[in-house]
């Protein structure tokens, strides 16, 4: 009988017991538990979770003695993933939508990542299986799933648990890891030398170094370092050309818009001025993309921590908060709420938006677009698969389709194979470049010579497999809008 | 500001992605909404109409002519066998040579992967030469590491259904293959690639190591069947450079879930419905809806809003599908006292007991198996008074209720026909 569960018998009625999902719910209308413990990592330190279990839900007044709140879960340190373990009928649907076990002979898929790994742990002498670092994090197996499966959460719990528990912390893999997952930290020193930093990155005698001692592939060309960052060019700019309190955005660039390709951030001021938005640019740490991926939970809740109160201020000061990357987007809105209990992490995930998909529902953008037009190239579009989680994917080709003079051709539903730091890694080169193999045939089938997507990495693999040269949408909108040409991005590699 | 159409279509599977493209046949803008992957990838990729009578008589040799007796409210009643005519010829137009059986109005016969016969009124090429009223003798073969389909099981229980043939079944090891759990996926890729694999003779191409892993079993059959792992993108490809390898036609028998035969039809809609210019937004489920209330008419749904991690989008259109699907779907959900419908809360008629829901009887007359949206006959989901809950929503596929697809074999053929009815009379009002 399940209702043994509960410690004390003084509140029992108050508690409704649902065997589907096996918990108690408390609903505020009927005064009845309602999530009495939230769904928290495990294993990570000093998270700062607050235990639900033992504080009144939002709206409880303390001292009221209609709910008073007990231990129902006396345990409940850890994330409980029962109820999306449970969830799942084993349909596969999921495997079937792997990229990597397609193609991957040594990687078991999705649902032994996550459902099936997790009941193998409920024994107490199960580690982590090692295959848990090939999955690439791309998440379509939560869109996926027909039956309201966690896949992503649990994946990111399991990855962060083997890095901690089995992962030797000296290893190559371990610190190329973290050198990989923390690549903003940096960054900004490469960024200070940016022509320096460029041409020794583009040494062979580098990138061999880099494969021999680090396990980097060598097969790819480091990005460029921008010779002025995005903040740079921000500061030098005076900040804000427009002043709204009725229309503010706070922007979040993330790394690669930063150093790497500040022509996108720049081209999301210009766009969003154009609406009479006052932008504002709050700081801002890593969204955490790449470290959820290598399983750096413990940098990626620093991270958050300084996006979550830097961003929740922004709030505060009546902006909504947009991203121009998709993963970053992707992290804001999903994997900060599954992952982190800082306060304000909801309202941070709840107010956060893709930057064309805002303007789409807040503007009239299609109607600005009519009648404009773009000089240049037909694109060939890929959409990232953490834009697709967003239901993005039909986004870009429909706004795209409201100016003239160019067309974008989506290059299908497959994966780019890159998935942020997961194609660096020598040992999953082979596969990161099998699982592009379809884009890069739809890409050069399609009628185009330019790529356009949204996410950094994909479009460095769109780069690497077709060499093309690849654009942001917000750059194809500054275009229209502004009436700016299209501009090559800067130059090639200054060596 | 909403994201604006004319036409709304919730739900991304046979039944939604049909009255999308059959709305898109008039001059009208259409979306097509929908959330988790649809169901296709657990369906056999037949399109069955009608296999066996709701009294579970059959099989049914004409689907057309039962039709006629099914009772009042089961979907195929409501829309009559006309449009059920219609519909199909919509989906051979859709389907092209992907699709065979149009020839006749009677059900073909395809083997199953349990050796089982299904009647069925469409089939996918790659099965054509598998039917089972066909009388050539037939090789099935199975492979290790795919435990879904043990094909000397297979040929057995053909045999025992009374087959006009002799069938075999042989199990050999897939050529590339290491992983005892592979992915069907896995499978496909490997063919529709080429890739090149290690065999015994050394290196060679996946496609003819299969060949020559099968041709030492191969008697005097002049047909050869494999589960239908046949390749996925390049399907048409495979099979024939199998075909041609062993000297005699090469078959897939539809499998459980996963299914490539269902992705290989998903694909296929979802190519004509980008042909056909409906727009699609996947990943992002709706949560709720607003009438058009006070100013307007209360019966009116003004627009629905979908929820993308957190941020509430409103969709707006003048006419609205819900193709959301069954309890499988979660179209129709239950929880231990009600069943509903999660999105419009459209009565859903049950007993109030839920003991009362199911039999004793696993293959007996399921009442959960019924469970499902009453319509009127333009497919507008009715209350418990029986008038329309809106003006604006019909509803298509296994969210109506009414009907036992699983028992019947009916799945596709009501998607396919409520899909076409709703989205025709959505196109032509919406067009207005």
């Amino acid at each position: 009988m399940a209702n043994d569960r509960l410690e004390t018998g003084a509140s029992i009625d108050r508690f409704e017991y649902d065997r589907a999902t096996d918990r108690f719910e408390y609903d505020r209308a009927t005064d009845r538990l309602e999530r009495p413990f939230r769904q928290r990592p495990t294993d990570c330190g000093d998270l700062d979770f607050m235990s639900d279990a033992e504080q009144p839900t939002d709206d409880h007044v303390p001292g009221d003695d209609e709910f008073e709140p007990i231990q129902v879960f006396p345990e409940a340190e850890e994330m409980d993933l029962r109820p999306g373990a449970d969830n799942c009928y084993k349909c596969s649907t999921c495997d079937t939508n792997c990229p990597v076990a397609e193609v991957d002979d040594e990687f078991p898929g999705p649902k032994f990542q996550g459902p099936e790994q997790w009941r193998l742990k409920r024994q107490d002498d199960h580690d982590i299986d090692d295959s848990v670092m090939k999955c690439s994090n791309c998440m379509r197996c939560d869109s996926a799933c027909p039956s309201e499966v966690p896949l992503s959460q649990m994946h990111n719990t399991a990855r962060g648990e083997y890095v901690e528990e089995n992962m030797d912390k000296l290893s190559r893999e371990y610190i190329r890891n973290r050198i990989l997952a923390n690549y903003r930290r940096l960054a900004p020193l490469a960024a200070t030398f940016p022509r320096t930093a460029n041409f020794v990155m583009g040494l062979s005698v580098t990138k061999w170094l880099g494969e021999k001692t680090l396990g980097i592939t060598s097969e790819r060309e480091f990005p460029e370092f921008a010779t002025e960052t995005f903040r740079k060019w921000w500061t030098k700019r005076g900040g804000a050309k427009v002043e709204n309190p009725d229309k503010r955005i706070a922007y979040f660039h993330g790394c690669y818009s930063n150093y790497n390709t500040p022509e996108v951030g720049k081209a999301l001021v210009r766009v969003y001025e154009h609406f009479g938005y006052e932008v504002m640019v709050p700081d801002q740490s890593c969204s955490g993309t790449p470290m959820f991926a290598n399983g750096m939970l413990e940098d990626a809740r620093r991270a958050a921590e300084t996006n979550v109160s830097e961003l929740g201020a922004a709030l505060e000061d009546g902006a909504d908060i947009i991203a121009s990357c998709s993963s970053c987007s992707m992290s804001l809105r999903q994997e900060y709420p599954e992952l982190f209990d800082f306060e304000g992490t909801e309202d941070v995930a709840e107010n956060t938006w893709d930057a064309i998909e805002y303007l789409r529902v807040h503007e009239d953008l299609e109607a600005e677009l009519e009648g404009t037009s773009v000089e240049g190239a037909d694109f060939a579009y890929h959409a990232p698969c953490h834009s697709r989680n967003q239901g993005l994917d039909g986004q870009t080709i429909e706004v795209v389709d409201a100016i003239d003079g160019i067309d974008a051709h989506d290059v299908g539903d497959s994966c780019s194979g890159i998935s942020g730091t997961y194609g660096w890694k020598e040992e999953n080169y082979e596969t990161s470049m099998k699982i592009g193999e379809e884009m890069f045939d739809h890409m050069e089938e399609a009628d185009a010579e330019t790529g356009l997507t949204e996410c950094p990495t994909c479009s460095m693999q769109m780069g690497h497999g077709t060499g093309y040269e690849i654009k942001h949408t917000l750059e194809v909108l500054e275009s229209a809008l502004l009436g700016t040409a299209l501009e090559s991005p800067q130059g090639s590699r200054e060596t | 500001m909403a994201i604006e159409d004319d036409v709304l279509v919730i739900g991304g599977g046979l039944a939604g992605a049909t009255a999308a493209l059959a709305a898109a046949e008039r001059d009208v803008r259409v979306r097509l909404v929908t959330y988790k992957q649809s169901t296709l990838r657990h369906a056999s990729g037949l399109i069955d109409v009608l296999g066996y009578t709701p009294e579970g008589e059959g099989p049914i040799v004409d689907p057309y002519e039962a039709l006629e007796a099914l009772p009042e409210g089961h979907p195929y009643e409501r829309v009559g066998s006309e449009a059920v005519r219609e519909a199909l010829a919509f989906f051979d137009e859709i389907a092209g040579d992907a699709y065979a059986g149009s020839h006749t109005e009677a059900n073909a016969l395809v083997p199953t992967h349990g050796g089982t016969v299904k009647p069925t009124a469409r089939y996918p090429v790659s099965t054509a030469d598998g039917l089972a009223s066909d009388a050539r003798d037939t090789l099935l073969v199975g492979f290790e590491t795919l435990t879904d389909f043990e094909a000397p099981l297979a040929a057995e229980h053909l045999a025992a259904a009374g087959a006009p043939f002799s069938a075999r079944g042989v199990t050999v090891s897939f050529p590339g293959i290491v992983r005892d759990d592979a992915k069907v996926t896995r499978y496909a890729h490997l063919l529709d690639h080429d890739e090149t694999v290690a065999t015994d003779d050394g290196e060679t191409g996946a496609r003819e190591a299969l060949a020559t892993m099968v041709r030492d079993s191969l008697e005097d059959e002049s047909r050869v069947g494999f589960p239908a792992i046949l390749g996925d993108e390049h399907a048409a490809e495979v099979r024939a450079d199998l075909a041609d390898a062993l000297g005699v036609d090469v078959f897939e028998v539809p499998m459980g879930p996963p299914s490539l035969p269902g992705m290989r039809l998903e694909d296929l809609l979802y190519d004509a419905l980008e042909d056909a210019g409906v727009r699609t937004a996947s990943g992002v489920p709706v949560i709720g809806y607003e009438t058009e209330g006070e100013s307007g008419d209360e019966t009116r749904i003004d627009h629905v809003v979908v929820d993308r991690h957190g941020a509430e989008i409103p969709y707006r259109a003048d006419q609205y599908v819900l193709a959301t699907g069954g309890l499988v779907g979660k179209g129709v959900r239950s929880e231990r006292e009600r069943v509903f419908e999660p999105i419009f809360d459209c009565h859903v008629p049950h007993a109030e007991d839920r003991y009362d829901w199911f039999v004793d009887d696993v293959f007996g007359e399921q009442p959960y198996a019924r469970f499902g949206l009453p319509a009127d006959r333009e497919l507008r989901p009715l209350d418990a008074d029986d008038e329309p809950e809106f003006l604006n929503l019909r509803a298509a596929g296994a969210v109506l209720g009414g009907y036992d697809f699983a028992a019947e074999k009916s799945g596709a053929g009501v998607s396919l026909a409520t899909g076409y009815v709703a989205g025709t009379r959505a196109g032509e009002e919406g067009g207005k």
